[in-house]
């Protein structure tokens, strides 16, 4: 075990690489951008760390948050506390590029950029996502694809269909 | 509302005690209206009409779910001691504050369907006045949860609109509308906490998000074809029909006991149990 002193923010942060999410177990909590804040108290060894859910209602928070436990005191703190905060919320756009490779090389496409859908929708009767913008194929890489459904096997995934190779996909939830 | 716009909001510590209490049953209505949609769209899990519909009202189930959670985690700062679980599952029909929409049975899919369609319109109104509102705690989860508010809306329009346009379909997506339209104005009840704290500019008041509710909600439907039971009077919708109210002082449907037996009963079977 490492002693609580070499313990800052910037080695707890990498330990964290390594707890994955369980529903993408190719991505880490701090790839998909959700540990929002690492705090360390040099003096008592203590750790708080700030995560934030990616949708509100994600079954895997809780998972994420026990295993993020686990590892910080396997680093050698004196206690740890997980905080689960709304402010700033999250975004898809936090998932690290890297990340957003690996997506794509199991056939979950990374989320668009959210700039490109519209947000301000209630009030409008405009078309609630720029058709022009469809999601990527991730096993051929067309653009001519359509969202069949805006809810996939879990709450941050939705389903597509793909016209050049025609075959169905996953998207990660622009959000 | 207005002159809150242009300053910063406040948190809720620093709040009297009286806007507190009112913000707390404010805030305990849009909770348990969440927690009821939640559980009444669960109820479609296995036995959704096609697959996609299946998995659709699974997930919408569990997106309400987390906001109801959100919402009863807000409570802790305005002095509500029981914890989320404690309040979900163990409080009697009187003691909750939902609106009577969200506790009828689920009906057909389409009843179903227009149901989450007005009350995710009705939310969205909401979460959009609350974004911008005076207290910051509040805000923050409005500004969470309205992003998640955007594939319900596009998945209920497109259903909607694919009903309306079918020979078949536009006969009972019709129905359901009028059926539940009086229900859905039930969401903007009347609460004397809520207009105590619109008038001291926390929170948009009933009236303005009925009428920016009632604005987007009677425009869409009609561009789909569908006829709201409301006509225009120059700018503004009027409802051909009166509300459904008592929701927000405990006043429920009749079947709210079964939907509460059936929601509660494992928990309170041992409310100690850990899982
Ligand atoms: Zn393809």
């Amino acid at each position: 075990m490492r002693g609580s002193g070499l313990l800052d923010e910037a080695v707890v942060m990498q330990a964290l690489e390594a707890v994955k999410d369980p529903e993408i177990p190719v991505v880490s909590v701090v790839e998909l951008g959700i540990v929002q804040a690492v705090q360390v108290d040099s003096a008592s060894g203590a750790v708080v760390v700030s995560i934030t859910p990616t949708f509100s209602g994600c079954p895997a928070l809780d998972l994420m948050r026990t295993a993020i436990e686990s590892c910080v005191l396997d680093l050698g703190a004196s206690a740890v506390r997980v905080e689960v905060v709304l402010d700033p919320p999250w975004t898809s756009d936090r998932i690290a590029p890297e990340a957003r490779a690996r997506m794509q090389a199991i056939g979950l496409a990374p989320p668009p950029p959210v700039g490109r859908f519209r947000t301000d929708i209630s009030l409008t009767l405009e078309p609630l996502l720029a058709s022009e913008d469809p999601v990527p194929c991730p096993y051929c890489g067309s653009s001519q694809t359509v969202m069949e459904n805006g809810f996939g096997p879990t709450i941050c995934r939705s389903a597509h269909y793909c016209n050049g190779c025609l075959q169905s996909f996953e998207a990660f939830k622009a959000l | 509302m207005n002159d809150q716009e242009s300053s910063a909001p406040i948190a809720m510590a620093s709040m009297d005690d009286t806007a507190r209490a009112d913000l707390a049953i404010v805030v305990l209505g849009i909770a348990d209206d969440c927690m009821l949609q939640g559980h009444r769209d669960s109820e479609w899990t296995g036995l959704g009409p096609i697959l996609e519909e299946d998995i659709a009202f699974s997930s919408m189930a569990q997106d309400e779910l987390g906001h109801a959670l959100v919402w009863y985690n807000l409570l802790a700062g305005l002095g509500e001691t029981r914890s989320p679980d404690l309040l979900a599952f163990t409080r009697d029909a009187g003691d909750w504050r939902n609106a009577q929409i969200v506790a009828l049975p689920r009906g057909e899919y389409p009843f179903s369907l227009m149901r989450r369609h007005l009350h995710d319109l009705a939310k969205a109104v909401l979460y959009d006045g609350l974004i911008a509102c005076g207290v910051a705690e509040v805000a923050v989860a409005a500004t969470k949860l309205r992003q998640e508010k955007k594939y319900h809306l596009i998945h209920n329009r497109a259903y909607i609109e694919r009903l309306a346009r079918s020979e078949t379909g536009r006969g009972p997506i019709q129905a359901a509308l009028d059926e539940l339209f009086p229900f859905a104005l039930g969401l903007f009840e009347k609460q004397d906490a809520h207009d105590r704290l619109a008038a001291a500019g926390f929170i948009p008041s009933q009236a303005l998000l009925r009428e920016r509710w009632l604005d987007v909600t009677c425009s869409s439907l009609a561009a789909a074809g569908l006829r709201p039971p409301a006509h225009r009077a120059e700018e503004a919708w009027i409802p051909d029909v009166d509300p459904r109210v008592g929701g927000r002082s405990g006043r429920h449907v009749p079947e709210q006991v079964a939907l509460l037996e059936a929601m509660q009963g494992m928990f309170r079977s041992d409310p100690e149990a850990t899982w």
